[in-house]
């Protein structure tokens, strides 16, 4: 069977767009039950990508199916090329994916500067202490603290963090903005735009539909496990009833 | 001479000693079982009967290679603990998605393979070892005298405990373990190879009990069964300090093996006991252990 990526005129690859994750006839499981139907999706080089969808579409287990941490699945991912579908995720890391995921995933039983020194440099030109520290300066007056004492807010800006000292330029974050206070999400809307500049090409689930549209560059749909449509960012506004019917919001 | 509750202080101090003896043991193989117990989520059962082939291993190469005591304390690890990685690769890896009673269960049936093979080739008799040269002999410490080899058992696991505890609390590796034994998915997302990570924890908390093992041979007679009844009392020590944590190991380890030594002064009736009830105690107050973490 083979899958075509459907392409609007929301996707065409200019010829200064080279996609670095290309995903397609993406299925995936959690044991019998069939969570991803024929996932198709692409994320260019440097740019943000959002998928979008209600509860339980199928978002997180997109993530987790690109990050190998989805024990079963086929179709077609491939990153910069090379073909992720059987490979562990501890190769896809190596490639240079980093993985924010919706539980942050801090180990409460390591300090903060244990957490950010965990994960090993996949590439060079990863962001130093002190550019991490500029970055999130809350970060570095809890250097000592363990993480389960951190709060919302901190633990997703160390999650984000540690991923930038490994070098990789390719980012999937998990909803981000859950559940953390207004300023908050200021800042995360910050950092993300920052590490854009910088060259960072990032896959962003979101529910919070404010905060995506005012960073990324595209925007999926995923309903019950498909990829159902995609807009450009500047044609959100023209879209928004069909948005919002798709977000129920 | 001062008398304690009418216990001469000769026979208070032997038996302290003796007790931390007992401790040092309790304490390396406790450690080994917390190490192993931390990131395998299993009860390594087998562990008495490694530390069995720790000794073993040793007279083996003192008796058909010659090689002496000091050589052993190194080499023995390294061969019963190559011998933990391929059990964990060969055996309870494909254990690892089922039910933790499974490696148990495994583990169980290891211990009595292991002893078996043991005692079909060496009987059930004693294999004498001697105390290296440069151990024997005692030191007069003022109020009592120290056979120089058991101070040295002491100084071993204190020595080994310690160097444990640096290794998991304060160094990178040790912070791939920590963070492994929370969340290994998510360690594995970084790129860090955690089945890697568990056999060389498998192969190391085994190591310790061969290192246990080989501390033993000169003072207990080295046979298939010695592993047997100290790997009981060290499972109380385990459930006492805490499963899993390794101060719980080191500092249940060596305290309980002073309790025990202290109830043999005081009442000896209780000196096999002492150690259960104090953990019918700890399960039915603090049943995650006195160091470890509520869940
Ligand atoms: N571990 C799991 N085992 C079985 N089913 C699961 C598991 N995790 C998620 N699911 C199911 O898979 C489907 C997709 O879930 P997923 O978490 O990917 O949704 P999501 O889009 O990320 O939702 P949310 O916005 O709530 O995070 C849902 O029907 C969910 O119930
Ligand atoms: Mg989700």
């Amino acid at each position: 069977m083979t899958h075509t990526i459907e392409k609007s005129q929301a996707d065409t690859p200019g010829p200064e767009t080279q996609a670095m994750l290309e995903v397609q006839g993406l299925n995936g499981w959690y044991g019998e039950s069939h969570v991803l139907h024929d996932v198709n999706l692409t994320v260019n080089k440097g740019e943000v990508v959002t998928l979008l969808g209600r509860n339980g579409a199928g978002k997180t287990t997109t993530l987790k199916a690109i990050m190998g941490l989805l024990k079963s699945r086929s179709g077609s991912i491939r990153f910069n090329g090379t073909e992720l579908i059987d490979l562990p995720a501890r190769d896809i890391a190596r490639l240079g994916i980093g993985y924010v995921p919706d539980d942050r995933g801090i180990f409460g039983s390591l300090s903060v500067l244990e957490n950010l020194l965990l994960p090993p440099k996949v590439a060079d030109g990863g962001f130093d202490l002190p550019a991490i520290y500029e970055l999130f300066p809350n970060l570095e007056e809890r250097l000592d603290s363990y993480g389960n004492k951190l709060s919302g807010g901190e633990q997703q800006m160390l999650s984000i963090a540690r991923i930038l000292r490994t070098g990789a330029l390719f980012v999937l974050m998990d909803e981000p903005t859950e559940g953390l206070a207004p300023v908050i999400i200021h800042q995360i809307g910050h950092t993300v735009r920052r590490l854009k500049k910088a060259g960072f090409t990032i896959l962003l689930v979101e529910q919070n539909f404010h905060f995506a549209r005012e960073l990324a560059d595209r925007h999926y749909i995923v309903q019950e496990g498909k990829v159902v449509d995609q807009f450009r960012n500047d044609e959100i506004a023209d879209n928004l009833e069909k948005i919002q019917g798709y977000l129920g919001i | 001479m001062f008398e304690l509750l009418g216990i001469p202080p000769q026979a208070l101090f032997g038996q302290v000693l003796l007790g931390l003896i007992n401790g040092s043991f309790y304490a390396v193989l406790s450690l080994g079982l917390a190490v192993i117990f931390g990131l395998l989520n299993i009860i390594n059962f087998a562990h008495g009967a490694l530390y069995m082939m720790g000794a073993f291993v040793s007279w083996m190469l003192l008796t058909y290679l010659g090689i002496p005591f000091w050589f052993a304390l190194v080499i023995s690890p390294l061969v019963v603990g190559a011998l933990g990685m391929v059990i964990e690769r060969t055996m309870l890896r494909p254990l690892h998605e089922l039910d933790h009673l499974y490696s148990l269960l495994l583990t169980f049936g290891l211990t009595l393979v292991i002893t078996g093979v043991f005692q079909n080739f060496y009987g059930v008799s004693g294999k004498p070892y001697p105390i290296p040269a440069a151990l024997t002999g005692v030191m007069n410490l003022g109020f009592m005298f120290l056979p120089i080899y058991r101070g040295f058992i002491i100084v071993m696991a204190v020595i080994v405990c310690f160097a444990t505890w640096f290794l998991i609390e304060k160094t990178r590796l040790g912070s791939y373990l920590r963070a492994a034994t929370e969340n290994p998915e998510m360690v594995s997302a970084f790129g860090i190879n955690v089945p890697l990570l568990v056999t060389l924890t498998y192969g190391f908390g085994v190591a310790l009990s061969a290192f246990a093992g080989v501390l033993a041979a000169p003072v207990y007679s080295v046979n298939p069964v010695m592993g047997n009844d100290l790997i009981i009392v060290v499972f109380a020590v385990i459930v006492i300090g805490g499963m899993g944590s390794i101060m719980g190991a080191i500092i249940g380890g060596f305290s309980l093996g002073l309790v025990e030594g202290l109830t043999k002064v005081f009442y000896p009736e209780a000196s096999t006991t002492i150690i259960f009830i104090i953990m019918a105690l700890v399960l039915l107050f603090k049943p995650s252990g006195i160091f470890g973490r509520e869940v």
